[in-house]
């Protein structure tokens, strides 16, 4: 198993590389300016030398090679001089600067992390312990009245937009009956029960909005694949040998059935890094999602290149987590 | 009641008037929305309005344009002009004299050296200033003494005021900045997210495109003010979002920019608890006729003066289609409180408008066809007018704005009643305005008969504006398509007034020519003029004080702002 993780890392270098190249590609050949978002009445030429100053003028390969350098070794080497508070070398280093807004990109990413973990992981964390006994009960209780709420309420979950949820829920919480913030602070500091209470109504909206669509997602994934099990031959022998049914579900059952589940589990995280574009935008949690559109549509190209290359590497980690929990969940799964 | 008494009675009145809001930071945090989030607080690396406006809270230009656009004195006590000995004679340098007392929120003096180090600051070559056009023609700013600052300029400038005045040059303070020359601009995040500034509030917070927290400024030259005590500086969402938070639910006091149909609007003021709020300045949503032919079969000559377009060149063409466009309905469908119907490129300050072109503001279909079948153009069987084996048929583009598109619709269907047929087209605004060389879809190429944009000028003087048009203006291959010339217009009479404008001091003087060149350009018919638009913004029914400017920062007097309570 060690080794086969150490292989899997091996390998994700230079997979890592190439997409790191390619998302530099198509960045650059993509259309746009990041200059172009400024007023008209900026002239050309001062247009001209805010790109200069941004290293637009140098050629495609030595941009590419100099955010290589950025990324892999200035960036790293500073992360390790914060943490241990030594100096490598003179310390001063150029870091990966978005053009936009002039500063490091990757303290941008870290500024906006704790918002994006509170909505968006929570929402991940509601989800599953929703889900997954939703999805137990309606898979043993198959055609209940439990089972055709749960579908219906899953249909909703999978087939309305959040941007319309989360208008819904602001129409109704925060201007009709003005229970809840429909505009989420960021610079909110929780430091007694008061505070707490402040951040839990204001995380309210974007959680449960995100997690509806989540949890129509898991509790489906669920369902079918306890209903898979429920039917194999190793369920009848369980009961057959007189286990209690509770041990013959809560054990045998669903254990077998978390494997398809937790690679839709595992691969969601990446996405909770990765930020809800939409809800974010709806109630200005403004995390990571919000980073990467403006970046987008602000042609703030080391930005997009750096959190798409972060994006890239939390997948292919997520990926490597899942293969290594199918063979915790079963044993038989072995990779040597 | 006698005199005496109603004296003392009016003064009593002005005190308690004056007392409810003359102590500093007494009226609590004041939270204001801005859609589109500040990315950065140094004005001198942006050139966006919105950093630009959530850093005129802390820095200060010289002198500010309040709502009327009139120069308001900041940093100084008058403004320098002929008659006070300000300006000199030939009209090549001005003189500022700073007030005294005023200082940094550190408690450091301003002096002039300071407003010297933003010259050098925002000039440096390798610095990629987004405000150097501010600074066109300074050849000198020299600190006289140390409240005295001579500006020379290599020519002679009727108009001096473009450094240091209007939120786009405020004052820098060297001790800060001192290290942040030229191309280390860029990497001095410190002092880029928080400036030390003279104005009413400093940064405590900042967050790139997300927040910014102020706090009101302990040394800020009048003690009474500003009242609020902080500031909320809240950035993301869209307009709509910015606009219920304000009106709906009350959350905020104060939200800009927002560009939202008005039947939206007026839907939301309608719960009460706020109002929008317009401010007109110079924008001009305007149809640039191309006078060069787009054909792509030219190749690399397409779009350049070579080829005159076929058929646009012709004034009465023109003329009929701005005739045909019923202006009151485009500002109903998509402007509402935000537009007013023009006839003029050059709409305003008041004394530069002209009147000459009313006959623009109401449509006029059976005109317009008489124009039409005038200059030779037959409506064909399936509708669309034809000459010579030529349909008239234009391709419109602009960019992708849900407001532009809905214009572009309205229009379509106007000039398909005078026989006109048209092709829409709506580029991505970071491509149409972003100046790609290898993008052909770029307003300046302008590969296509008709464009609509809305373009305006900063400060109160249009002479740099209405320069646009001049021959040397008109983008080509040979100047990698830069110039603001989009229609190719190249008429010598228009040169020489440019360079009439550029000599001419005094306003009236200054203000005739500008409305002879305005109405030249609108008889040429090179430029059909759509709408005046203002600025919306909502402001809370509990906000008092706000004179919002289009001439400088919406914010320029967020000192004198108050809560009602």
């Amino acid at each position: 198993m060690l080794n086969y993780t150490i292989r899997r890392l091996l390998f994700a270098i230079p997979t890592l590389l190439a997409i790191s190249f390619i998302i530099f590609i198509v960045l650059d050949l993509s259309p746009g300016d990041p200059t172009g978002n400024l007023p008209l009445t900026i002239p050309p030429e001062v247009r001209e030398q805010i790109r200069l100053s941004l290293g637009l003028g140098e050629p495609f390969p030595i941009r590419y090679l100099k955010w290589c350098q950025q990324f892999f070794i200035n960036e790293p080497l500073n992360m390790i001089e914060q943490w241990t508070g030594w100096t490598i070398g003179s310390g001063e280093r150029l870091r990966v600067l978005s053009w936009s807004t002039r500063s490091p990109v990757v303290d941008l990413v870290v500024e906006r992390m704790p918002q994006t973990l509170w909505v968006v992981g929570m929402s991940q964390i509601v989800a599953v312990i929703i889900a997954v006994p939703i999805g137990v009960i309606s898979a043993y209780k198959q055609y209940s009245i439990f089972d055709q709420i749960g579908t219906f309420i899953s249909m909703i979950g999978f087939s309305v937009p959040t941007f319309f949820t989360g208008l819904i829920l602001i129409v109704i919480f925060s201007v009709q009956l003005g229970w809840l913030p429909s505009v989420y602070d960021t610079t909110h500091r929780v430091t007694d029960w008061n505070s707490f209470w402040v951040q839990v109504r204001q995380m309210a909206m974007p959680t449960m909005v995100l997690a509806l669509a989540t949890t129509a997602q898991i509790s489906r994934f669920m369902r079918a694949s306890m209903l898979d099990n429920l039917n194999q031959d190793y369920v009848r022998t369980a009961r057959a040998k007189g286990l209690r049914e509770r041990s013959v579900v809560m054990i045998h059952v669903l254990r077998n059935s978390m494997i398809p589940v937790v690679t839709v589990i595992a691969l969601g995280i990446p996405g909770v890094f990765g930020g809800a574009i939409i809800t974010e935008q709806i109630f200005k949690v403004n995390g990571l999602g919000q980073l990467l559109i403006l970046g987008i549509q602000g042609a703030d190209i080391p930005l997009v290149q750096t959190l798409t290359f972060i994006f890239a590497v939390l997948i292919v980690m997520f990926n490597l987590i899942a293969d290594v929990l199918y063979g915790i969940l079963d044993p038989r799964i072995r990779y040597d | 009641m006698t005199l005496a008494k109603m004296l003392t009675g009016a003064a009593v009145l002005s005190l308690t008037a004056g007392a409810a809001f003359a102590e500093r930071a007494s009226d609590g945090q004041l939270n204001i929305l801005y859609w589109q989030a500040p990315s950065i607080l140094n004005p001198y690396l942006s050139g966006g309005t919105k950093e630009l406006e959530a850093a005129s809270l802390v820095i200060e230009p010289l002198a500010r344009y309040d709502e009327t656009g009139t120069m308001v004195p900041y940093l100084v006590d008058e403004i320098p002009t002929l008659e006070n000995g300000g300006i000199s004679e030939d009209l090549t340098t001005i003189t500022w004299k700073l007030s005294d007392g005023v200082v940094w929120s550190d408690g450091t003096p301003l002096t002039a050296e300071d407003v010297v180090f933003t010259w050098e600051y925002c000039t440096n070559p390798d610095g990629g200033c987004a405000q150097a056009s501010n600074f066109t023609d300074v050849t000198n700013v020299e600190a006289v003494d140390a409240s005295t600052v001579k500006i020379t300029f290599g020519v002679a400038k009727p108009f001096p005021y473009g450094p240091f005045v209007g939120g786009q040059s405020p004052i820098l303070q060297k001790a800060q900045f001192a290290e942040c020359l030229g191309a280390k601009a860029v990497e001095c995040t410190e002092q880029n997210f928080a400036p030390i500034g003279t104005g009413p509030f400093t940064v405590t917070e900042f967050k790139a495109n997300d927040v910014a927290l102020f706090a009101a400024n302990e040394n800020y030259r009048d003690p009474a003010k500003p009242a609020f005590a902080t500031v909320l500086f809240k950035g993301g969402g869209d307009a709509a979002a910015a606009a219920r938070s304000v009106l709906e639910t009350g959350e905020f006091d104060y939200a800009w920019n927002l560009q939202v149909e008005p039947e939206v609007l007026s839907q939301m003021q309608a719960a009460g608890k706020g109002e929008i709020i317009s401010a007109f300045g110079t924008s001009v949503e305007r149809i640039m006729v191309n006078q060069t032919n787009p054909d792509s079969a030219l190749g690399d000559e397409r779009g350049t003066v070579k080829h005159p377009h076929p058929f646009l060149t012709d004034r009465r063409v023109s003329r009929a289609l701005s005739l045909a466009i019923d202006r009151e309905i485009l500002v109903e469908a998509g402007y509402g409180a935000a537009g007013q119907v023009t006839c003029n490129v050059l709409p305003a300050p008041a004394v530069y408008a002209s009147t000459n072109n009313d006959w623009c503001k109401t449509q006029d279909i059976a005109a317009a066809n008489a124009l039409l079948d005038e200059a030779g153009w037959e409506v064909g069987s399936d509708g669309v007018r034809t000459k010579d084996g030529m349909r008239l048929s234009l391709l419109y583009q602009t960019s992708t704005n849900s407001v532009r598109q809905g214009t572009q619709a309205l229009i379509k269907q106007m000039w398909s009643e005078i026989g006109v047929e048209t092709e829409l087209r709506n580029i991505d605004g970071s491509v149409f305005f972003g100046g790609d060389q290898s993008s052909p879809d770029t307003f300046q190429k302008f590969f296509a008969d008709v464009e609509m944009y809305t373009n305006n000028f900063d400060g109160t003087d249009p002479e740099t504006y209405m320069a646009n048009w001049a021959c040397n203006e008109i983008p080509s291959p040979e100047n990698q398509w830069l110039g603001d010339n989009m229609p190719r217009h190249c008429n010598p009479e228009y040169d020489a007034l440019v360079a009439e404008f550029g000599k001419t001091s005094g306003i009236e003087a200054r203000a005739a020519i500008a409305i002879k060149m305005n109405d030249m350009l609108m008889e040429a018919g090179v430029i059909i003029p759509l709408i005046h638009r203002g600025n919306p913004s909502a402001k809370s029914n509990t906000l008092g004080g706000v004179k919002m400017s289009d001439w400088d920062s919406e914010l320029w007097n967020i000192a004198d702002w108050y809560r009602i309570d």
